[in-house]
């Protein structure tokens, strides 16, 4: 494969060993391998999506493009599909405001915790690190979170779970390390807290803010298991508790265009079904693959900050 | 004025009278700030440990939390003397422990492999493929699981290509497991590397040069200087991980199991669901995830500690 870029190095005359050239072979073998198993099942749902539904039910075994002739029957039949566009904008409704308010919030906690002269700083921190370990549970959150009535309200995605402990500890740690000095040039220049956090804390720690901002909106994109306990009507469901419907427990009942396109043909409605469930998996998945590139470095910043005893 | 003349007049008790109306004169608009922050946790998460009280009442939705008759350990000895009890630690642990054996050196051995490689864009390209699952929704991912573990899927085709038998893999206890912690790990290789690449770039370039001029080859720098170079890393994670050794998250496994594979996949935390929020069985399933919780409480001290004692790195 790439057996002629393995680079020997020259400077100290050393030659490479045959057992190390073989190693080398091997490994970028390997490694392309492990890559590409990490891939490929994306690449297949992709093909199979965009398959000949026919041929796609007699095809065995594993897929190198599209089986011919392509169609894109399936993403047609997905977008008609009222409950996806629906899932879709409750989704962005979550994403947006959710992240929004998530990021104000953490941040503004998090800039206050930094501060050292806070007296009620320590006793604070005490009482949110302690939620890292502890917890009520399931049981009764649910009930908490019914009893104030946020039942079946878009709300319960996102004020139950409006600050994360551990994006409010990287944030807290960010902020302490900016200068003291900054904060008291600015209080000369009279100004307060809220402005010190607002015009400088914020700005300065951009990095900061950029990779929590992902975390909460991956987050709450991938997020299904509170809407399944406390959104009862589907019109408020997120996108992700319309996959679970359609992938999981097979259900496209309540598609009528697949049902209806289908003619109650049984096999096309199979393979109505087959392409949709490959369409949708693509057409929900592509924001994040499509933006992955570009933001990866944020989240392995993430991890970096995360591992440092904050 | 300097503003940075401490709050805390040392000369008073640090909350006494004094100090916090002193605070309260210089930092009012920090208080202002983080009592929405405050409130959250004070509600969404103190409000919740307030109302693990229902694990030793019989609550009922008309007396409510607080109202309800009180049971003493009834739901806890109801729990430990269940059918299901040790069908449920079993799951637990040998979800967890599967995942460890198997899921832990995964990344370890990735990372040290990949940090042979020493084509920049290639080793890049890894990276960054490596990583991709990790983005894909649990839901999204136990689609494709459920889709190409299906009698006609294509882990199936290709077992019978080899003359195996085509079976609906997710309808057989003895397949839960392995699908579990293979897509586990699928999904979190790349991921968890991370940490260790990171581990690996920190290695000191001398110590490779040393170990080379007294003769070291390929094999014999990454085991004598890489690995005991990224030992502490991978210690101290280890010892970290122990300590959530049992909480399984009910995500994934309620996505997958079904009636017919519960003899291994039903976990704690999903009977929990099942019977709380399916069953209404509020005290009882709140007495189960009491214990649940105040077991992983226990293990994360007890790891914590030994990982403090055995290095500085420690969780506070």
């Amino acid at each position: 494969m790439a057996k002629n870029k393995i680079t020997v190095n020259k400077a100290n005359k050393i030659k490479a060993s045959f057992g190390s050239i073989l190693f080398d072979t091997f490994n970028h073998i390997f490694l392309g391998l492990v890559a590409i198993i990490c891939l490929y099942p994306l690449l297949y749902v992709l093909w199979a999506s965009l398959s000949d539904p026919l041929s796609l039910m007699k095809h065995t075994g594993i897929l190198w493009a599209p089986l011919q002739p392509p169609t894109l029957w399936g993403y047609r039949l997905t977008m008609q599909n009222k409950n996806i566009l629906v899932g879709y904008q409750n989704t962005l409704f979550l994403v947006v405001v959710g992240t929004t308010l998530n990021v104000f919030f953490t941040a503004m906690a998090g800039y206050v915790l930094s501060r050292k002269t806070y007296l009620w700083r320590n006793l604070i921190m005490a009482l949110i690190t302690f939620t890292m370990f502890f917890g009520g549970g399931m049981i009764p959150t649910f009930l908490l979170v019914k009893g104030i009535g946020l039942y079946d309200s878009r709300w319960a995605l996102i004020i139950p779970g409006i600050v994360s402990t551990y994006n409010l500890i990287i944030t807290r740690t960010a902020m302490a390390a900016l200068p003291d000095s900054l904060e008291e040039s600015a209080k000369l220049d009279g100004a307060g807290d809220f402005t010190i956090f607002l015009r400088i804390a914020l700005p300065l720690t951009k990095a900061n803010i950029a990779v929590i901002t992902l975390y909460y909106a991956v987050g709450h994109w991938n997020a299904w298991f509170n809407a399944l306990l406390y959104l009862k009507s589907s019109s408020k469901w997120p996108l992700q508790m319309i996959l679970r419907q359609i992938l999981i427990i097979n259900d496209t009942s309540n598609m009528s265009d697949v049902n209806a396109s289908a003619n109650q043909d049984a096999d096309m409605m199979f393979m109505a079904r087959e392409l949709v469930q490959y369409a949708v998996i693509i057409v929900s998945t592509l924001p994040i693959l499509a933006v992955y590139p570009f933001i990866q470095k944020y989240f392995v910043k993430g991890v970096m900050i995360g591992s440092i005893k904050g | 004025m300097s503003t940075k003349t401490p709050t805390v007049n040392k000369r008073y008790p640090k909350y006494g009278w004094h100090n916090i109306k002193r605070d309260f004169q210089l930092n009012y608009a920090l208080t202002l700030m983080i009592l929405p922050v405050f409130a959250f946790y004070i509600i969404f998460h103190y409000g919740p440990m307030y109302g693990l009280q229902i694990a030793f009442r019989d609550y009922n939705p008309v007396d409510g939390v607080t109202g309800s008759p009180w049971v003493g350990l009834r739901h806890f000895i109801s729990f430990f003397n269940n059918f299901y009890f040790g069908r449920l630690i079993r799951n637990t642990l040998l979800i967890s422990v599967e995942t460890l054996v198997f899921g832990f050196p995964a990344p370890i051995i990735f990372a040290i492999l990949l940090n042979e490689i020493r084509t920049s864009w290639y080793k890049r390209t890894l990276q960054t493929l490596s990583y991709l699952p990790y983005f894909i929704s649990t839901v999204v991912m136990c689609g494709i699981i459920v889709n190409f573990t299906r009698s006609d899927g294509v882990i199936n085709d290709i077992v019978a290509a080899f003359g195996g038998q085509r079976k609906t893999m997710l309808q057989y206890p003895q397949y839960f497991r392995p699908v579990y912690v293979i897509s586990g790990i699928w999904q979190s290789l790349g991921w968890n590397s991370i940490i260790y690449l990171a581990a690996i770039s920190g290695i000191d370039m001398q110590l490779y040069e040393a170990a080379k001029i007294d003769g070291a080859g390929r094999f014999a720098q990454v085991f004598h200087v890489t690995i005991p170079s990224i030992a502490p890393t991978i210690i101290i994670l280890f010892i970290l991980r122990m300590g959530s050794m049992f909480s399984v998250g009910s995500d994934k496994v309620l996505l997958l199991y079904n009636s017919a594979t519960y003899e291994t996949a039903d976990v704690i935390s999903t009977y929990v669901y099942r019977r709380g929020i399916l069953d209404g069985d509020f005290s009882f399933s709140a007495a189960v995830g009491l214990f649940n919780s105040l077991i992983n409480f226990f293990l994360i001290i007890v790891t914590n500690k030994i990982s403090s004692m055995v290095s500085e790195t420690s969780l506070w």
